[in-house]
């Protein structure tokens, strides 16, 4: 018996052993890319310094500053782009989050003649691909003025205006919260309201964070719509748009590695507000997937 | 449940329930209901509900004004989208009609349209209502209460209002508009107010279908091709891969789980116009993996990754691994630990591998819960443009196919094409279409089969 025991924790520390080495492989892996553009940043784009275009090293010969000096230095409006996507970011969370709990709460917890209807008309709306409307919707902002040189808010309003039809999660989540809650505040005389404001919105911080995060993540991704909105007005960019240019410039220019060094200012915050706020994430993700 | 009615018979017989209740109506109401019928709200203000009178008064009054101002004169160049093209005669501009214009608020004129009959429905059977209360001796509810119940028992209608209006403008009424442009000529060479299109029946899905000549078909069917094979791989992949990854985490033993965990989720984190354009770089002909492979003599020339059609397609489902799998490990994780360890117990008891307690129990389970998520993961991946645009952006170009599309262009990105580089709008229309019907096949025929669907309780 005893001998038995010691063979079967052999076996499990081998077995272990192997999976630390596929977990460090794959943790390799999943980091090189980010690694590589960290390095790269640091590379000088001044050719009297280092070759500022691709090369086959990643670790730079010199380190320098050279390429975050070129984007705080006003020769591109950088700041301006980031200041951009930043406004839009927080802006357009605030309204999504603000839509989808509303239509959460009315189909989760109100019943109302059309519901069902509702509910399959928008489930069938969101199989058309969204790229489809963009010359209507480029047209519609254009009457408001809100293209080129009010691309900011005229992103704002397309982030926030369709963005009820992501109710799926939120009103997956309200569904789990008793609706017995409800019946017994409705008893001691509490409207709808405020039931949904006192007694739902405090219980349903975890989808509230869940909710303003992805929001707040998917406009620094947005370089689609973005750049048929600025349309060639550069100071109505957002860094994808903006950067996104840079990448395609030819490399003797050095503008690759301005890249890098733009890419790591925009992934940080982001990341680390997306690392500290992951258990929210995850729960709310989960939660999606198993409802569907 | 109830009986299965056919749809179109239950129709019908609402419709004619409706006529009735609006010919009683007006046969058994006083003069106030049937001053109602053309002067929408009268009634309700005479009886003193004076919110919804006013209200339902205004909304006919904004109606009439709509219809006089503009509404009248698009809805009469609907059926040409205009005659009459803006020119230049010497140095002045003559405008004519702008079909996009005509177009886009023709359709909203009808949709406002049936919306006003159906206020004057709610009209008839608002005043139904208050009859009836009042001959019942109840006294009808007060404005104040009226405004009240917005907050309570219609908070449902406050809730909606904003977020329904949304959608209608920004999402509904352009579908409509682009479902529209499908059936006209709008393209380069129709671009109005300077050259009007018009409509053309069903040319444009002729078009798509028709395989010899200048028709579109073989190019739509290789691009779908391609896009259904993308969407397989892409979610099924990173399905199994990410499951395998959150199954090693979770081992029983291995430490760090946390550090292993956020490390993947880097990449959920990091938006993707960064990381992708970064590996996209990567993966070039001067780029490190070539640079590498070069050096260290394992290779004699670079690797075509972008360049090869084949390669091309092959490169982007493996990047697109590294994106999938650490989303699939989170939600694998939070999964695998509601299933109870005793059935494990059990079956190791029985002397399973660890291979067949992962396919007897592991796989079972997940695939049950999972499934509509498996559904929705596909029909994303059949619309997934970040990946395949930020990655090759369609290319490597292809000389066989139609409109400038790539080898490795998803029906989304030739659409995206379509309507920004060759402005040819109503083939991006149709394209748009085809993405719909396609998605609306598989999630109905896909749905229907999913064992979570079939037997809710199957799992317990």
């Amino acid at each position: 018996m005893k001998k038995k025991n010691a063979s079967m924790s052999r076996k499990r520390a081998a077995g272990n052993a192997v999976t630390y080495a596929l977990l460090i492989l794959i943790s390799l892996i999943w980091l090189f890319p980010f690694f590589g553009l960290i390095m790269q940043s640091f590379r000088s784009f001044d050719p009297a310094v280092e070759y500022g275009g691709m090369v086959d090293y990643i670790i730079p010969k010199t380190f320098s500053l050279d390429n975050y000096r070129f984007l705080f230095s006003g020769e591109t409006n950088f700041l301006l782009w980031y200041r951009n996507t930043l406004v839009i970011a927080i802006f357009v969370s605030i309204g999504q989050t603000v839509f989808v709990l509303c239509v959460s709460y009315a189909l989760s917890r109100m019943r109302f003649k059309g519901r069902e209807l509702l509910m399959r008309f928008w489930l069938i709306l969101g199989m058309f691909p969204g790229f489809l409307t963009m010359i209507c919707l480029y047209f519609l902002l254009k009457q408001f003025g809100l293209t080129q040189a009010g691309a900011v808010p005229g992103l704002i309003l397309i982030g926030v205006a369709s963005s009820g039809m992501g109710y799926y999660v939120c009103k997956g989540y309200f569904d789990t919260i008793p609706r017995a809650l409800d019946d017994a505040a409705r008893i001691d005389g509490a409207s709808r309201a405020r039931i949904f404001f006192v007694l739902t919105i405090p219980m349903s911080k975890p989808i509230l964070i869940y909710t303003a995060l992805v929001a707040f993540m998917a406009p620094w991704c947005d370089y689609v719509f973005a750049s048929y909105v600025a349309f060639g007005y550069d100071k109505g960019y957002n860094v994808a748009v903006a950067m996104q240019r840079w990448v395609w410039t030819n490399d003797y220019q050095g503008y690759f590695t301005r890249f890098c060094a733009g890419g790591v200012l925009v992934a940080i915050p982001v990341t680390i507000l997306f690392i500290f706020l992951q258990k929210y994430y995850v729960e709310g993700v989960t939660g999606g997937a198993v409802k569907g | 449940m109830a009986e299965k009615k056919n749809p179109v018979g239950a129709f019908f017989s609402a419709f004619a329930a409706n006529i009735r209740d609006i010919g009683t109506t007006f046969a058994e109401g006083d003069f106030r209901t049937r001053l109602s019928y053309i002067f929408f709200g009268i009634g309700p203000l005479l009886r003193g509900q004076a919110v919804k009178g006013i209200l339902y008064l205004a909304l006919e009054l904004a109606f009439f004004w709509y219809m006089g101002s503009f509404g009248r004169y698009y809805l009469s160049k609907l059926p040409t989208l205009g005659t009459v093209a803006t020119q230049k005669i010497g140095r002045k501009t003559v405008y004519g009609d702008n079909s996009f214009l005509i177009l886009l608020f023709g359709l909203l004129t009808i949709i406002i349209i049936a919306a006003f009959i159906l206020l004057w429905r709610m009209n008839i059977a608002e005043n139904r209502r208050e009859e009836e209360l009042l001959r019942q001796g109840k006294a009808l509810p007060s404005n104040k209460k009226v405004l009240g119940s917005l907050l309570d028992s219609n908070f449902d209608k406050t809730l909606l209002a904003l977020p329904m209006a949304g959608i209608f403008i920004f999402t509904v009424l352009p579908i409509l508009f682009m479902i529209c442009v499908a059936f006209t000529n709008y393209d380069a060479n129709h671009q109005s107010p300077t050259n009007l299109f018009t409509w053309v029946g069903l040319q444009n899905f002729k078009n798509i279908f028709q395989f010899s000549g200048s028709g579109m078909g073989r190019t739509f069917f290789s691009v779908l091709g391609w896009t259904l094979v993308w969407a397989f791989f892409a979610t099924f992949l990173d399905y199994f891969l990410g499951m395998a990854v959150a199954i090693l985490i979770n081992k029983k033993g291995i430490r760090f789980k946390k550090l292993w965990r956020t490390i993947l989720v880097v990449t959920i984190a990091v938006p993707q116009f960064v990381s992708l354009l970064y590996v996209c770089k990567m993966f070039t002909n001067d780029g490190l993996i070539n640079g590498y492979l070069l050096k260290w003599g394992l290779i004699k020339s670079p690797i075509p990754f972008w360049t090869n059609p084949m390669l091309a397609r092959i490169t982007i489902i493996v990047v697109n691994i590294w994106i999938g799998i650490p989303y699939m490990m989170l939600i694998a994780t939070g999964l695998l630990m509601n299933i109870p360890e005793d059935l494990y117990e059990s079956a190791r008891m029985d002397g399973a591998t660890s291979f067949q307690m992962f396919k007897s129990i592991t796989l079972p389970y997940m695939l049950f819960v999972t499934g509509p998520f498996l559904l929705t993961q596909f029909t994303g991946n059949l619309n997934n443009f970040n990946v395949i645009y930020l990655l090759t952006r369609g290319q490597p170009q292809s000389m066989q196919l139609a409109e400038k599309a790539g080898h490795t262009d998803l029906l989304v990105t030739w659409l995206y094409k379509m309507t920004v580089n060759n402005t040819n709008y109503k083939m991006a229309a149709v394209i748009g279409i085809m993405v719909f019907v396609v998605t609306a096949l598989i999630s109905l025929s896909v749905y229907n089969l999913l064992p979570s669907v079939k037997d809710e309780e199957g799992f317990q």
